[in-house]
């Protein structure tokens, strides 16, 4: 399948690649995940029981508090980070964090992203052009 | 670009020291990502701080600060902080682990190196210093945002731990989002068809609403309230809406200082309200019920109960034994926890078994750890927001009226 380009707003951190994990359901590092484990822990959250560690996290929007800006830089010095975070909105909890932690965020597309990706394709993702390339 | 006048471009270049070059550089990016033309002054920090949160790395970084000389590390605006993540009175009671209360003191003297003032609280709109009108701000806690923002007319984003520390060190945050007065306008429509006649009613109802919020860019504006709720009740109110929306400000009409009117929050006309009827309040309930009658702690917290809360806690208990099997637990500030010491208040809940806790809010104190540690599952609140919080450290919760939460306590069973 040939490359498809995504465009976003431009981001936050560096260009990276990984594998896409992928579902419509939203976002905070503290109600959903179990950080010590590297999975996803609420009971309600489409990718209950999933492994993010090292992926390209595709959700719908950063919901829930503030600790995830403290949250993504202690999640990457212990190498339990998504390495890359695509949202259609982000918050501004999820702009700090990602700017702390130096882990890459794009959000504000111009599709629904979590249509547009599915999980399993690699995926390379630009914050400073804010674009996303899916190799399929 | 985000455009700096001459002193913030001074201190991007290191010019006033290290700590407030690498704040500048990270409202920087913060900002180009949202947009924003420029900074703007803010008069008050209120910093998100449990080492829940921060975790090792955020306790290096506060540490790293506070290695350069006074005049490079001391923050520049008053500066208070959140609850913190162990009530080292209560560690033992409560079987905090051992490894967080040795990292909460870490962090505590952390902050007195920078000038931060140890509040422990997450209701300072209540306790501390209130927000006026039109004030800049950043506030680094959902609840205290939302209320500074709706109940105050105040003007602040969501700033995590990180960012209100870049904040408390330059005094500036960037220009977007709530401070600016388009972002303020109403996006959708509330009418509450019933009046909430709880502080978990009040928390059920932002519960409805903010499930309902597609971004942190949503304002939702609420009408159908005759008369003013009471500062607590729109505290559980505004919680809630912020811990399952993300959403950082309402407008109720005929209620907050923004919206006298319809006509005022809105531009052009306003959208179709939704109602929300007894019924649905009644199934926030239902969503949370278990099927068995299994309890194992009761939580007053979430946000840290005002006086009058905790007075009410106390009536509640007076005279009554909670249930051997049941923990009850009721956070508050440390003013506050003084005022009851004072007033017997304490005294009176804890007769009962319960037990006060000062300077902390639960669920940001290793609430995971701690519920292991004691062996609690099943857990039940008034405050909506716990409830939603908590689904995911290994409880399960239930949302109950403050009444009902201490029979059950007391029975050592939900009633």
């Amino acid at each position: 399948m040939a490359e498809r380009i995504i465009k976003g707003h431009v981001g936050i951190g560096p260009k990276v690649t990984g594998e896409a994990l992928v579902a419509s359901d939203n976002f905070s590092a503290r109600y959903d995940l179990n950080r010590v484990e590297g999975i996803f822990s609420r009971s309600t959250h489409k990718l209950v029981g999933q492994n993010y560690v090292g992926k390209v996290l595709v959700l719908n929007a950063a919901k829930g508090g503030v600790a995830t800006a403290w949250m993504l830089r202690e999640m990457a010095a212990r190498e339990m980070v998504p390495i890359a975070l695509l949202l259609n909105f982000a918050n501004p909890i999820m702009a700090q964090g990602a700017a702390f932690g130096d882990v890459s965020l794009i959000d504000r597309f111009d599709v629904d992203i979590t249509e547009a990706i599915r999980t399993g394709e690699k995926v390379t993702v630009d914050p400073e052009s804010g674009t996303v390339t899916v190799y399929g | 670009m985000v455009r700096l006048n001459d002193e913030e471009q001074a201190m991007l270049a290191g010019e006033f020291g290290v700590p407030r070059k690498l704040s500048m550089e990270h409202i920087q990016k913060v900002g180009e990502f949202f947009d924003a033309e420029d900074l703007v002054e803010v008069s008050q920090v209120h910093l998100m701080a449990d080492t829940e949160s921060t975790g090792e790395a955020g306790l290096e970084y506060l540490e790293m600060l506070g290695t350069y000389s006074e005049g490079e590390r001391r923050v520049r605006v008053p500066t208070v902080t959140d609850p913190l993540g162990c009530d080292f009175a209560k560690a033992e009671r409560i079987n905090h682990p051992e490894e967080f209360i040795a990292q909460e003191r870490r962090l505590t003297a952390a902050f007195e190196t920078l000038g931060i003032l140890i509040t422990q609280t997450c209701i300072n709109y209540q306790t501390i210093l209130p927000p006026v009108m039109g004030e800049h701000l950043a506030y680094g806690d959902t609840g205290s945002s939302i209320y500074a923002n709706s109940v105050m007319g105040a003007r602040t984003n969501f700033q995590g731990g990180p960012s209100a520390l870049a904040a408390a060190l330059t005094g500036r945050v960037p220009r977007y989002g709530f401070h600016l007065d388009e972002r303020r306008r109403g996006t959708n429509l509330w009418e509450l068809k019933c009046r909430p006649d709880s502080l978990s009613d009040w928390g059920a109802a932002g519960a409805i609403i903010g499930r309902e919020q597609t971004s942190y860019w949503e304002v939702p504006v609420v009408l159908g309230v005759d008369g003013s709720p009471t500062s607590d009740e729109l505290k559980q109110f505004g919680a809630a809406l912020a811990s399952f929306g993300s959403t950082p400000l309402f407008h109720m009409v005929g209620v907050t200082p923004e919206a006298p009117d319809l006509a005022t929050v809105f531009d052009g006309t306003p959208p179709s309200a939704t109602p929300i009827t007894r019924a649905d309040l009644d199934n926030v309930y239902k969503r949370y019920r278990p099927g068995d009658d299994k309890l194992d702690v009761v939580v007053f917290a979430a946000p840290q109960l005002s006086l009058i809360e905790m007075q009410n806690v106390g009536l509640l208990l007076r005279d009554r034994t909670v249930h051997a099997d049941v923990t009850v637990l009721a956070a508050t500030s440390p003013e506050i926890k003084s005022a009851c010491d004072r007033m017997g208040i304490t005294e009176m809940i804890e007769a009962s078994g319960a037990v006060v806790l000062e300077g902390v809010c639960f669920y940001q104190m290793h609430a995971r750890e701690i519920g292991e540690a004691n062996g609690w599952r099943r857990l039940m609140s008034n405050s909506a927001k716990i409830v939603n919080i908590l689904g995911g450290y290994g409880y399960e919760p239930v949302l109950g009226t403050t009444e009902n939460c201490i029979d059950s306590a007391v029975a050592g069973r939900i009633v």
